[in-house]
């Protein structure tokens, strides 16, 4: 099974597919779920194989290419690869969408287009699973413009609302931005290397050769592929459309916005890192201090914005960016492993916390506010625990939940940057923001009075509550191949043989981590306990809040500044095309019309006034000589006598 | 008295005018048929006057010329009663002034 399935490695991404066209043509609202589902779940399967077969041997890598097309001389590869990345992304994404479109059935259930819904989510795990295992940066590039069409497609599902279509168009255009600086690295790469394989034996772009051929144009090439993951990981500046996409249907918000799609874009540098750490001096390159930095801003500013939010999926969507940014600022500082389990830790506890809103804002009649919720506790108590779970493993609660240990090694990687520290205390400053914000949802949500929304609260059907228990078990269980006793997951990802040391796994970094969350979820409890539906940070600091409730103005900003000159160059464009350009047309066509107007009365006048001059003088003749002709005979006659009269006497004259 | 040579031309065209006379002003085609008739026997008087009063009277070779003429003559005054029979047909009319059709 396991070897077999290395050579038919395109029947992973395949399997979604067929079910999403599958959906389409039957259009069956009984069969839609099953059908996405059955598809998922042998995805599922199929990856786990994948998976074990890449543990034989460290550094496992497999990879097949093929010609697409020839053109000329040149002839255009794409291939399919598997190795440790491709292999766990596989299984967590299969797992996690598998989780998401089982809660689905019970989310979407009255939903009228349920069957669209499935098609859609299914499309987009066949191209999100195509990302992965892609081998060829164009293989990925298409694969990646295709989860775009996806996530357009679902984040306005809900077409009739305005806001979702523009949120739609938001997201489309946002990560497009992004996505052309990558298209220009494709471009730069094959002009330099003149191939887009990462692997190909020894010539791939990604390989020592390649990486020589490669050279300088290196830096450049990092820099704009970065471009188009900070597109889609939503990271400054583009990160605008993340909290906006939140418009989708929640499983969406999970599947896409918190799970897999957004991280696609950390994945990507992660596939293509040595391009950005071509040419490294102490593990430091120009696009790696870009992506640190990026990162870190990211983060932070994310982390604030979300301390300010009131909508329940706003919050999980601005923290969503924030972890996003933790994930570059790992793979910017050399932690590549830690970025990636991070991302594998992300994926579960994230997708939990949204179902778990979706959970929420399904039992509370479509409420999103989290003001007007509150005592949830203990009328929903299976979302409550799976919620708690989740929350504990993003805030980073050491020991038992999967954060924790991806977070402090994180930690431990920026401790480790040499051109800087700022970056190591900004992200121990972005885990204590993390704790506050979650315990201040958790502490308006779940405790406190019953407010408006909570009062006819219900627990939701055992169709959503399942997954929830599912990646709640996820989210824990997977700490055990994330501590630093036995880190498994992080040799794995290095190629290196598995070790197992257990005084590893108290450090001083744990200390530093407890602390810090203990400060954080403290001084939320502190904070937040008996405020009621009013934010204590409001009251203190009303300016401050109002600038982070408006997400810092960054809307604002892009709209007074980037949409102006949009706008501006549409208005000029306009009025060039309407006043220059037309008046040049209409120069040129007055010009023509001069002519003709010349011509014409050059017809009229001249040619015209001949012709009708010789007619008439023929019609005056014909009129004269008609004339005579009158028809009676005696004058013909007269005249024939006058003649022969006049013939006699011009005779009589003669002689 | 003899008759002379002038006497008959003189009568000839005396004929002959009466007859243009009557074919000119005349408005039935019938009476303009026997103006042409009369010009035609003025026409026949005189060649009967020039080879009776010639240089050789003895061949008869005018009365020949004439009674051949007055022969044409039968027969055209048959077609043109015939033709006047025929206007008269189709027009109800033989006023030459209303058969007018050829005017151009």
């Amino acid at each position: 099974m396991s070897d077999w399935i290395v050579s038919h490695l395109w029947l992973i991404p395949a399997l979604p597919l067929i079910m999403s066209l599958g959906i389409l043509a039957l259009a069956s609202r009984n069969a839609a779920a099953g059908l996405a589902i059955v598809g998922q779940a042998v995805a599922l399967i199929l990856s786990l194989a994948a998976f074990v077969a890449t543990l034989a041997t460290p550094g496992y890598r497999v990879f097949h290419n093929f010609t697409w097309f020839t053109f000329g001389e040149q002839a255009l590869r794409l291939g399919l690869v598997l190795d440790p990345l491709a292999a766990v992304m596989l299984v967590m994404i299969t797992l996690v969408s598998l989780c998401i479109f089982v809660f689905s059935v019970g989310y979407m259930a009255a939903d009228q287009n349920f069957t669209r819904f499935f098609a859609y989510l299914s499309f987009f795990s066949a191209a999100m699973l195509g990302v992965v295992i892609a081998n060829s940066l164009l293989l990925l590039f298409v694969c990646w413009e295709l989860v775009g069409l996806a996530s357009y497609l679902l984040i306005g599902f809900w077409i009739h609302r305005p806001s979702a279509a523009a949120a739609a168009k938001k997201a489309f255009i946002t990560t497009r931005i992004g996505d052309i600086g990558f298209f220009l690295a494709i471009l730069w790469l094959y002009g330099r290397s003149g191939t887009l394989l990462f692997y190909d034996g020894g010539n791939g772009a990604l390989e020592k050769a390649g990486l020589v051929t490669l050279g300088a144009s290196a830096t450049f090439v990092a820099l704009l592929i970065f471009c188009g993951a900070v597109g889609k990981s939503g990271q400054f500046p583009l990160h605008v459309w993340l909290p906006d996409a939140m418009e989708g249907p929640t499983p969406v918000s999970a599947l896409i916005h918190a799970a897999t799609m957004v991280a696609a874009g950390v994945f990507l540098v992660a596939r293509v890192y040595p391009i950005f750490s071509s040419g490294a001096i102490n593990g430091v390159t120009a696009p790696l201090t870009v992506v640190v930095w990026i990162g870190v801003v990211t983060a932070l500013i994310s982390a604030l914005i979300a301390l300010a939010q009131a909508d329940i999926k706003r919050i999980l969507a601005y923290s969503t960016v924030s972890q996003l940014g933790l994930m570059m600022v790992s793979l910017g500082v050399g932690g590549v492993a830690a970025g990636i389990m991070h991302l594998l830790a992300h994926g579960f506890f994230k997708a939990l916390l949204f179902l778990g809103s979706g959970s929420i804002i399904h039992g509370c009649h479509e409420e999103q506010d989290i003001r007007r919720m509150g005592g949830l506790r203990g009328l929903m108590p299976v979302t409550f625990l799976t919620y708690a779970i989740g929350m504990m493993a993003l805030s980073g609660v050491p020991l038992f939940f999967s954060g924790a240990w991806t977070k402090e090694e994180i930690l431990h990687a920026t401790s480790l940057w040499s051109p800087s520290r700022v970056p190591h205390y900004l992200m121990l400053a972005g885990v204590v923001l993390t704790a506050l914000y979650m315990t201040r949802q958790m502490v308006y949500v779940f405790f406190g009075e019953r407010r408006a929304a909570a009062q006819h609260a219900h627990e939701s059907p055992p169709v959503m509550t399942g997954p929830l228990v599912v990646l709640a078990f996820c989210a824990i269980i997977f700490s055990v191949v994330l501590t630093p006793a036995w880190p498994w997951l992080h040799d794995y990802l290095s190629g290196e043989r598995a070790h197992y040391d257990l005084s590893q796994l108290i450090q001083p970094g744990l200390y530093l981590a407890l602390a810090l969350v203990a400060l954080g979820i403290g001084l939320g409890v502190l904070f937040y306990r008996g405020s009621g539906a009013s934010d204590p940070l409001e009251h203190a600091q009303p300016a401050l809040f109002r600038f982070l409730a408006n997400r810092m103005w960054l809307d604002e900003f892009y709209d007074g500044t980037i949409l102006l000159f949009a706008r501006f160059a549409a208005r000029l464009s306009d009025f060039l095309d309407r006043y220059f350009w037309d008046g040049l047309v209409r120069l040129f066509a007055g010009i023509g019309q001069l002519f003709a107007g010349l011509t014409k009365s050059f017809d009229e006048r001249a040619i015209n006034a001949g012709v009708n001059d010789a007619t008439g003088a023929a019609r005056g003749l014909g009129r004269v000589l008609s004339g005579w002709q009158s028809g009676q005979v005696q004058t013909y006659l007269s005249a024939i006598a006058l003649g022969m009269l006049a013939l006699l006497l011009f005779y009589a004259w003669l002689t | 008295m003899t008759p002379t040579l002038q006497f008959f031309l003189i009568v000839s065209a005396a004929l002959f005018c009466i007859g243009l006379l009557a074919a000119l002003s005349r408005r039935h085609a019938i009476f303009i048929l026997i103006g042409i008739e009369m010009m035609l026997a003025a026409a026949g008087l005189n060649f009967i006057a020039f080879w009776r009063f010639g240089p050789r009277p003895a061949p008869p070779t005018g009365v020949m010329v004439t009674i051949f003429a007055i022969a044409i003559a039968a027969a055209e005054a048959a077609v043109g009663l015939a033709l006047v029979i025929a206007v008269y047909r189709h027009y109800r009319t033989t006023n030459v002034d209303q058969l007018d059709h050829l005017k151009g």
